[in-house]
């Protein structure tokens, strides 16, 4: 468990051999370079929960301390680790997925000019990640998250000749920026509170300092959700994540669907103690999580770009693990980050792949019919298609039917619905987009047709990796027996310092109910899927004849809900005009004004004091004499 | 009565040459009459009881220092005309610095009737030095209780002299 | 015996001659020359007053001064020379940089 620093260590090494070498380093050598890192940490990973398994379940919890970072006053921050069930899954699903994706991306960004700047930028990531993962209090953990919140910045305008791509690199900064404006105060409300941003003080003292539903506890449980909402993009500020496709496919795969969009879950997850003291922020994270989930997958209907219904998948699935949250089961939602991580990354890198054999093409109405083309991609898509829609015995199906189930029995009816709602139409624009993609006739250009092939090897490893962990990876939550729930449970409620912690409460649902609700999930899906077979499949014309119908409907949904437009119109526009005019009237005019008036009232006094700077030494001399006679004519009046 | 006809004499002689030192158009005739005055203030300091004084001010003021500047005169080969034949381009100048001299001079005469010098008298009375001889006691003084400011003094010679060589030298090009 | 005033006034007669010829002579070396003059005036006015007071304080210092006027007649004719190299000429108005 001491190893846990190389965890750390390997993907900052990484980044600074390739951040100052890589230039010159041949490509394939920076690859291995960076995967290599990556790899080790994955390894050592593996060490530390094999040591963490070893130990009993109440005593899973181990610190390793570095030094005092910051000591000043009262404020102490020691830089340390954190390990306990929660980290260890975390820190496996970012090493492990992570390291996918670099296999991935040297096969994808073969042949990209910034190669090397690429790697350093994605080894950065995962350090940045693991240490927002592993962070044994508040600040460090905030280092983290500023240090993903950069790497992502920094990929998504990648290219960022394009325009639009370095546009959307800084409409996430700012976007999340708000956010971790949010998560920053939270970090102080908790020092003044507690005195100390150590989690396991922290978590230790909330439940004696605060009483359940305390202002203090709900202001610090909604800052730091902001914080959450801004990172894992959230109703009000998922806008940004959208655009994030701008970057390459694997970033989006890594960061903007597997690790750093859930690391706002994972936070919450972590400060479950906090939430739990205060119920109303709880139904604030569980309506918020809800309304996500079925807002972005709406959206996600109506959607052309491969990439942008992923996204809106991404922002809708994120939302159900708040909703999970939300009602408690934070166990749930982790298990939910666990899977998505792995079907959500494996259909990015499978439409990774499309896009790679169509040669840069993301338009589903320019695709079709590519299954004979891509078999081995088609095949481990579809799985992960099948996954996120909830079909058994595929992952998604167990977390988001936990969700489901944990949503009635301890929410409502209402979330229930609105998880269940968004599942049907998960499903529907899912399919959608698979038989969009594979099946019907080629709507490809002619040239690009020519050149589809199934894409390299470094490319379907991770993919078949990923579709493996896809199948049996819902089988560590199995409802019998989860292994998922009997791990994470010393993590909730503070070690089993709150009694209404989840911990293996799932367990004592009657086993009708789940079952019936199994059913009831999978017949969802299911009906979701037939729904879009008929569209899709069957009757190629009817998605046209309903678009005509319901024109304005379409209209609105096509324009996500015109959400960007309003906040150009609200927020952006305003701020936009109001800088011009603070810059236009209040700096050049008022202040510059200022500022150059006096200088100019200096200059023009000393255009004529300066008649008295003849430069003669003699004038000088007689100045001097002047001032002598003065003075000893006034010391002999005054003396 | 023989002290002050010499007092007199002098006295006029030294402003007669001060004025003509300021006037002359020539600064060798000025070097001159700069001279004249430093001899007569000579005779003065020996008036005085400041033998001393008077002798090195004649050896170093008169002889030494004003052969310099004559030395440098003469180096640069300046006549009357060179310098000062323009206009006087501060025309207020010469004015107001007479009228400032002579300001000058009124509160120096005003301060110098009407005050009287409190001061502690010292030991050395005309008496006292001519028994001893002023240039012994100043000798003494100079090697016993200056002795500091008199090391010093060297030291101040010396780089006056690095000095005036490295300002004076002509730049050697390459 | 003569009153030591009458001294003091002549000290002052010279030293304000002294003044005026520094601020209104052009030539460098007659201003150089007026400064030695205001010198001698203000050595006459020390040797008076160690007169009045039975000091040789006033004498020492006179010969401290003839050191400094020494070593400041070297440094400044050198400047002089120097100036005068360079700038063809010895009048203080064409020296006038002090101005931008």
């Amino acid at each position: 468990m001491d190893l846990i620093g190389y965890v750390l260590l390997f993907p900052i090494i990484g980044t600074i051999i390739n951040g100052l070498f890589g230039k010159k380093l041949n490509t394939s050598l920076v690859g291995i370079i960076a995967c290599t890192a990556i790899g080790l940490s994955f390894l050592v990973s593996i060490l530390v929960f094999i040591d963490l398994l070893k130990l009993p379940p109440e005593s899973r919890l181990f610190e390793k301390e570095y030094f005092l970072w910051i000591g000043s006053g009262s404020f102490k921050s020691i830089a340390g680790l954190q390990v306990d069930p929660l980290s260890t899954v975390m820190i496996l699903v970012v090493s492990g997925v992570g390291f996918l994706i670099h296999v991935y991306s040297i096969g994808y960004m073969h042949g990209d000019d910034g190669f090397y700047r690429y790697f350093t930028y994605l080894n950065l990531f995962t350090f940045a990640m693991l240490l927002l993962v592993l962070a044994n209090n508040f600040l460090l953990m905030f280092i983290g998250w500023e240090g993903v919140g950069l790497c992502s910045y920094l990929l998504i305008g990648y290219w960022f000749e394009k325009k639009s791509a370095s546009d959307a690199g800084m409409k996430a900064f700012v976007v999340n920026r708000i956010g971790d404006f949010g998560f920053l105060l939270a970090i102080m409300l908790i020092f003044v509170t507690f005195n100390t941003i150590d989690f396991t003080e922290v978590f230790l003292a909330a439940p004696e300092h605060l009483e359940v539903g305390s202002i203090v506890a709900t202001m610090i449980a909604l800052l730091l959700f902001l914080g959450a909402v801004g990172k894992s993009a959230q109703i009000p500020l998922y806008t940004w994540l959208p655009d994030a496709m701008e970057g390459p496919t694997p970033v989006s795969a890594l960061i903007h669907a597997a690790t750093m969009v859930t690391a706002g879950v994972y936070m919450v997850v972590r400060c479950n103690v906090l939430y739990m003291l205060s119920p109303f922020s709880m139904t604030v994270v569980a309506v918020i999580g809800g309304a996500t989930a079925l807002f972005a997958a709406t959206i996600g209907l109506a959607q052309n770009d491969i990439k942008r219904v992923l996204a809106y998948s991404t922002v809708s699935q994120i939302g159900y693990m708040f909703l999970a949250c939300g009602v408690g089961a934070f166990v749930t939602g982790i298990f939910h980050l666990v899977t998505h991580a792995f079907f959500k990354a494996l259909l990015f890198l499978g439409s990774g792949s499309v896009i790679h054999a169509l040669g840069g093409e993301q338009d589903m109405r320019k695709m079709g019919g590519l299954k004979p083309h891509l078999p081995t991609t088609y095949k481990t898509f579809l799985i992960g298609t099948l996954a996120i829609s909830g079909i058994p015995p595929f992952a998604g199906f167990f977390s988001k039917d936990e969700i489901l189930l944990e949503a009635f029995t301890r929410g409502s009816l209402l979330f229930w619905g609105l998880g269940g709602f968004a599942a049907f139409i998960t499903a529907f624009y899912m399919f959608r987009l698979l038989f969009m993609t594979f099946h019907g006739k080629s709507n490809m250009d002619k040239h690009v047709e020519e050149h589809v092939h199934e894409s390299p090897m470094s490319i379907v490893f991770p993919l078949i990796v990923l579709a493996f962990l896809s199948v049996v990876g819902g089988f560590l939550g199995f409802p019998a027996a989860s292994a998922i729930n009997d791990f994470l449970a010393p993590v909730i409620g503070g070690g089993g310092h709150l009694a209404m912690a989840d911990g293996g409460e799932a367990h004592h649902v009657s086993g009708r109910l789940m079952y019936s609700m199994m059913g009831l999930s999978t017949g969802i899906a299911l009906v979701g899927i037939f729904l879009a077979y008929v569209m899709y499949i069957r009757n190629p014309d009817l998605p046209a004849k309903i678009v005509d119908k319901f024109k304005l409907v379409y209209k609105i949904i096509y324009n996500k809900y015109y959400v960007d437009e309003i906040y150009d119109a609200t927020v952006v526009n305003p701020t936009v005009k109001s800088s011009f005019f603070l810059w236009r009237v209040i700096d050049v005019r008022v202040i510059d004004g200022f500022v150059n008036g006096v200088g100019r009232l200096v200059e023009l006094k000393s255009e004529v004091l300066r008649l008295f700077q003849t430069g003669y030494v003699r004038n000088y001399a007689l100045s001097m004499l002047f001032g002598g006679v003065i003075i000893i004519i006034c010391s002999l009046i005054l003396l | 009565m023989l002290e002050g006809l010499v007092f007199i004499v002098m006295g006029l002689i030294a402003i007669v040459c001060a004025i003509c030192v300021v006037f002359q158009k020539n600064p060798i005739y000025s070097a001159v009459f700069l001279i004249q005055t430093m001899v007569s203030l000579a005779v003065l300091y020996v008036l005085l009881h400041a033998e001393f004084i008077a002798a090195i001010q004649v050896m170093v003021y008169a002889g030494a220092i004003m052969v310099l500047f004559v030395f440098v005169i003469m180096l640069l080969n300046l006549s009357s005309g060179d310098v000062e034949g323009g206009k006087d381009k501060l025309i207020l100048q010469k004015t107001s610095a007479i009228i400032l001299g002579l300001i000058l001079f009124a509160v120096i005469g005003v301060v110098t009737v009407k005050t009287v010098l409190h001061g502690t008298q010292g030991e050395y009375t005309p008496e006292y030095i001519s028994r001893i001889g002023n240039t012994q006691l100043v000798g003494k003084l100079l090697f016993t209780d200056y002795v500091f400011p008199f090391e010093i003094a060297s030291i101040l010679l010396f780089a006056a002299v690095l000095g005036a060589i490295i300002l004076a030298k002509k730049e050697i090009k390459e | 015996m003569i009153p030591l005033s009458w001294y003091l006034i002549l000290s002052g007669i010279l030293f304000t001659i002294g003044v005026i010829g520094v601020l209104t002579r052009r030539n460098a070396i007659v201003i150089f020359m007026c400064i030695e003059l205001m010198l001698n005036a203000v050595n006459l006015a020390f040797v008076t007053f160690s007169r009045q007071l039975n000091s040789m304080d006033g004498q020492i210092f006179v010969f401290f001064i003839m050191t400094v006027a020494a070593a400041e007649a070297a440094v400044g004719l050198a400047i002089i020379v120097a100036l005068f190299r360079n700038k063809g000429s010895v009048n203080v108005d064409d020296m006038n940089l002090m101005k931008w």
